[in-house]
């Protein structure tokens, strides 16, 4: 009802604006500020959050990854893989096969329904509840400690703590990338999103490194002043060296590191920084791009979302922890939005998609932020 | 007579017949043919129809035969009389109607393609190519999707039903072979003739029991929804619905794999059984068929009666059929929920009568009205016809073809039957499952209960491999088939000279299956190329000379990638008798997991990461990762 109220009165105050034609500069920069924030707020998702836990079926509270397959939502935890479906949680171990209890990431292979976990000790594919596991001694994976999968056609991808890797579904052949065979100075690959065109790697350390499927040619994006503490150049390249995250939609790739994000359209860069946009934190574990202007992000204060212009915080408060939502306009207004709810916890390692709805991994628990129009 | 020489392969091979004559062997075996039993009376290479499966038309006047000796579809009318025949691939395995019958999908396990026959025209009309040895194959309803189950690269393939474009492949089980469509075509029941790999290798080598699965797809989305998890199951064949789609039972073999096999006097080697499911059932039931001194040996094909009221089972190696009481084996399986596989007086709960039919009988298949069931017998080249009624058969049609047994056939029809072993329980193929392996590893008395726990290996191509056994105990085949499987295994001795001496012609002349690692040029992938080095270096990394033992290209030499000799490789467990074990050959090798002699390693990488610490099996130590997977990609070329 709070959160009614305080929409009404914004949108109020933006028609009383454009009903006041004579009114001062500062009346109507004011208005123009109000106008904006009121716009930010209606652009952005606002979401009524329900959360899982031990409490309510989760496995475990530390949720590394979680993946939207239709009706079915599977969370990737500390203690197991688990899987949401009807209203109860399953919970797959490594009693039914599943490499390691700890699940690192998710992919699922939209063509066979198929998915993929990577955990701390191999890959594991679930497919008709059957679990194969693939691991250094028994494959061709190059590490066990898997920190991300995609999958593409008949290839998977996959991000390991010695560089990364491609297991081609039809002829069983792993191929391996590493500092031998590409441009990557640090092995500890931490991320990979694989398209039709492109598979990018977020390479913890060694920047962004970008693979052509049709030429196989690599190419490497770095911070260009090659600060670990500074940031130099702003927009003139990545933002910064260890890279935890990458997402690759409408040509537009999308990078979180641990100091700032970027936002690449094959010519110009665009960064993100707490001091000069709507993001909580530096420190982002996560990036999801939803097309070339929005994207989702995971940081260790709270849960953000870019539509282009606004930003929207979803998270408990820092302060108290009471359920928080504020919104940054394109002019820099930060509004509150009055919540009941927020995700289980600020350290958000993963989200994705289901409809208006998200879900978002955190290391309190898994969160189902529910679309809701005020 | 006119010899068919059909093939480079099978000139070798009959060239490699005529110089075992030349040595004696044959010749010798050939006098006693004529003169006593009359059984093998050529020598020559012919081509047999060798049916395996059959269709009947929607209308029921064509009945379609699947000869896989002939790589052909022969066409009979309600008479059983020929009126076409239909050349296809290689050596083809299954075949099926699309949803409206206007086309028959045939798949061709060595030339890895799909012969789609335009069943108004009697001819192919299209050739897909698919993938790695395709052996079963269904249609959806919709018209949209076929689907081909590929032996070797155990899936199945998702193909576009116009263009016959392959869109997706589907994860199956361990040599995915045979698929049945529900009857309302909704969903398709996949099985598999290897067993899955086991999760855990054990420090005591490769002695979990084995499991299977029927793989559950939805035919509308292709995608996989349910595994029916088959315990303690090796290799599955035909699945059968009822009518009404609540009873499916698919034909099985049981493996007692985990004991001696040293008590085939008490059934002590495999159980022939049943897996029923459905909604007649609840969760999955398993029965057996085998009674007491007799039994179903190799389960293959199976078809429930449209009035549900009797199930018939085809047992390649018993030669009989299995005729079973439906409404008596739903209620036993009811009141004997899991498995009773093992209780030889179950069977008498429900089947009627054993049907002695033709040679490996195979696929089965009802005349439209139900009043016949029929029989290929792939073996002998005939059809029996069986009276639903009285249970009896009323008619053997023979196909037409050679009518002279040679050599190979008689070889051929001594490896599939059981009526060498003791009580006629077990075959040759009961191992080596359509003359290959069997994907498990035993415990085989001669060497001592527990003790020498061995894999089991490929036959394909095996001229020029010998000793055979882990131990290299046996310098030949004529020991390896004749005395030793005698004593161990069948626990008789009912083998003539003519009888060994054909069977031992057989196993020495099967030729190789294509490799689908190989490039089709015979040229080398560029993985696979830095892999041949390492195959053959004589250096490490170090630039340390490796010792000529310890170099992967000594012991694994020549074209077949064996030595012959015997080494210690450091695989030796204690249950082993010697830590000396002869060199496996390479060939196909990529297909024969387990490895190593105790089927310890489940891959071929498990080999070097896990069971090669100290390098005595081949320098391997100094090797990336990268590089292992390179050598292993050569390795699969072999």
């Amino acid at each position: 009802m709070k959160k009614l109220c305080a929409i009404a009165t914004l949108v109020a105050a933006a028609s009383l604006m454009y009903a006041a034609p004579a009114a001062k500069h500062a009346a109507v920069a004011a208005k123009a500020n109000t106008v904006s924030a009121a716009r930010g707020v209606v652009a952005v998702p606002y979401f009524r959050f329900e959360n899982f836990t031990t409490a309510n079926g989760l496995p475990d509270n530390h949720v590394f990854s979680v993946l939207v397959d239709g009706d079915r939502v599977w969370a990737g935890t500390e203690d197991g893989l688990a899987v949401y479906e009807g209203g109860r949680w399953k919970t797959y171990t490594t009693l039914d096969g599943l490499a390691h209890r700890a699940v690192l990431s998710l992919a699922l292979d939209k063509r066979t329904g198929d998915v993929w976990a990577g955990t701390m000790a191999g890959l594991s594919r679930i497919s008709g509840g059957r679990i194969d596991t693939y691991t250094q001694l028994n494959s061709g994976l190059s590490n066990d400690v898997v920190y991300g999968v995609s999958v593409e056609g008949e290839n998977v991808w996959v991000a390991t703590a010695a560089g990364a890797c491609r297991l081609d579904l039809r002829t069983a052949q792993w191929s391996l990338y590493n500092e031998r065979n590409t441009p990557m100075n640090e092995i500890w690959v931490y991320g990979v999103n694989a398209t039709p065109t492109k598979v990018y790697f977020a390479v913890w350390g060694s920047g962004l490194l970008e693979y052509d499927q049709k030429t196989g040619r690599w190419d490497k994006y770095d911070d260009p002043d090659g600060e670990t503490e500074m940031v130099l150049f702003k927009d003139q390249g990545l933002i910064h060296e260890i890279v935890t995250s990458v997402s690759y939609v409408d040509n537009i790739v999308w990078a979180a590191t641990y100091f700032g994000d970027s936002r690449y359209d094959g010519r110009y860069w665009h960064n993100f920084l707490t001091k000069d946009s709507g993001l909580p934190s530096n420190f982002t574990n996560f990036v999801k791009a939803l097309d070339a202007n929005r994207a989702w992000f995971g940081t260790d204060k709270g849960l953000a979302y870019f539509d282009g212009v606004n930003w929207a915080v979803y998270r408990p408060s820092l302060k108290d922890g009471a359920p928080e939502m504020t919104v940054r306009d394109a002019q820099g207004k930060v509004t509150s939005v009055p919540v009941t709810t927020a995700p289980a916890h600020n350290y958000v390692l993963g989200l994705d998609v289901q409809g208006d709805d998200i879900w978002v991994a955190t290391a309190k628990g898994l969160s189902h932020g529910i679309r809701e129009h005020p | 007579m006119t010899s068919l020489l059909r093939s480079q392969t099978v000139r070798v091979a009959a060239a490699g017949t005529f110089v075992l004559s030349v040595l004696g062997l044959a010749v010798c075996s050939m006098r006693k043919v004529q003169a006593a039993t009359q059984k093998a009376r050529s020598g020559e290479i012919l081509t047999y129809a060798s049916p395996v499966e059959m269709l009947y038309s929607p209308d029921g006047t064509r009945l379609f035969v699947l000869c896989q000796g002939s790589d052909e579809v022969r066409v009979l009318n309600s008479g059983f009389q020929m009126i076409r025949r239909i050349p296809v691939g290689h050596i083809p395995r299954g075949l099926a109607f699309s949803a409206d019958a206007r086309r028959l999908y045939v798949a061709n396990t060595w030339d890895d393609t799909l012969s789609v026959i335009d069943t108004r025209l009697l001819k192919v009309a299209h050739t897909w190519t698919v993938a790695a040895e395709p052996s079963g194959v269904a249609a959806d309803r919709a018209g949209k999707y076929v689907f081909v189950a590929n032996r070797i690269s155990n899936d199945v393939a998702v193909l576009d039903a116009t263009s016959g474009a392959e869109l997706k492949r589907l994860a199956a089980g361990r040599g995915a072979s045979y698929i049945t469509a529900s009857p309302d075509r909704a969903r398709l029941y996949v099985t598999h003739v290897y067993p899955n790999p086991p999760r855990e290798s054990t420090v005591e080598g490769n002695r979990a029991a084995p499991q299977a699965e029927i793989t559950v797809v939805d035919a509308a989305q292709a995608t996989v929804v349910d595994r029916i998890r088959l315990a303690d199951v090796a290799h599955g064949f035909h699945i059968a619905f009822s009518r009404d789609g609540k009873l499916g039972v698919v034909a099985q073999l049981h493996p007692k794999n985990l004991v001696p096999l040293a008590h085939l006097e008490h059934s002590g080697a495999f159980a022939d059984t049943l897996t029923l499911f459905g909604a007649d059932v609840g969760r999955t039931v398993e029965v057996p068929l085998d009674e007491l001194e007799r039994y179903a040996v190799r389960p293959f094909g199976v078809a429930i009666s449209p009035d549900k009221a009797h199930l018939y089972v085809t047992s390649e190696g018993a030669e009989f059929v299995t005729a079973i009481d439906v409404p008596r084996l739903v209620q036993y399986a009811r009141r004997h929920p899991g498995s009773t596989a093992r209780d030889l007086g179950a069977s008498a709960n429900y089947v009627v009568t054993r049907i002695a039919v033709g040679r490996d009988p195979r696929g089965v298949a009802f005349t439209p009205d139900g009043s016949r069931l029929l029989v290929a017998n792939r073996l002998d080249d005939t059809i029996s016809v069986i009276d639903t009624h009285t249970n009896r058969v009323v008619r053997t049609v023979v196909l037409e073809g050679p009518k002279v047994i040679t050599v190979l056939r008689h070889g051929e029809q001594t490896f599939y039957t059981a009526r060498y072993s003791f009580q006629g329980q077990i075959g040759c193929a009961n191992c080596h499952i359509d003359s290959t392996f069997d994907g498990l590893t035993w415990d085989l008395e001669p060497d001592g209960f527990g003790r020498d726990i061995v894999d089991n290996r490929l036959l394909e191509d095996i001229r020029g491999t010998e000793p055979f056994k882990w131990n290299g105990g046996n310098p030949n085949l004529p020991t390896e088939c004749g005395p030793r499987t005698e004593k161990y295994f069948w626990r008789s001795e009912n083998y003539d000279d003519l009888t060994l001496t054909d069977l031992v012609v057989y196993v020495r002349h099967l030729p190789l299956r294509p490799n689908r690692w190989r490039q089709a040029d015979g040229s080398l992938m560029p993985a696979q190329d830095r892999g041949k080095q390492l195959f053959n270096r004589s250096t490490d990394k170090f630039g340390i000379a490796i010792a000529e033992g310890n170099r992967c290209s000594y012991c694994h030499s020549g074209p077949k990638g064996t030595s012959q000799r015997s080494f210690d490789v450091g695989t030796g467990k204690r249950t082993d008798n010697s830590g000396l074990l002869d060199t496996p050959q390479l060939i196909n090798v990529g297909l024969t997991a387990p490895y190593l002699h105790d089927g310890s390693a489940k891959t071929l990488e498990e080999i070097w990461t896990v069971f090669n610490p100290e390098d005595k099996h081949g320098r391997t130590n100094d090797l990336t990762k990268d590089e292992l997977n390179d050598l292993i990609e050569y390795l699969r070329t072999r």
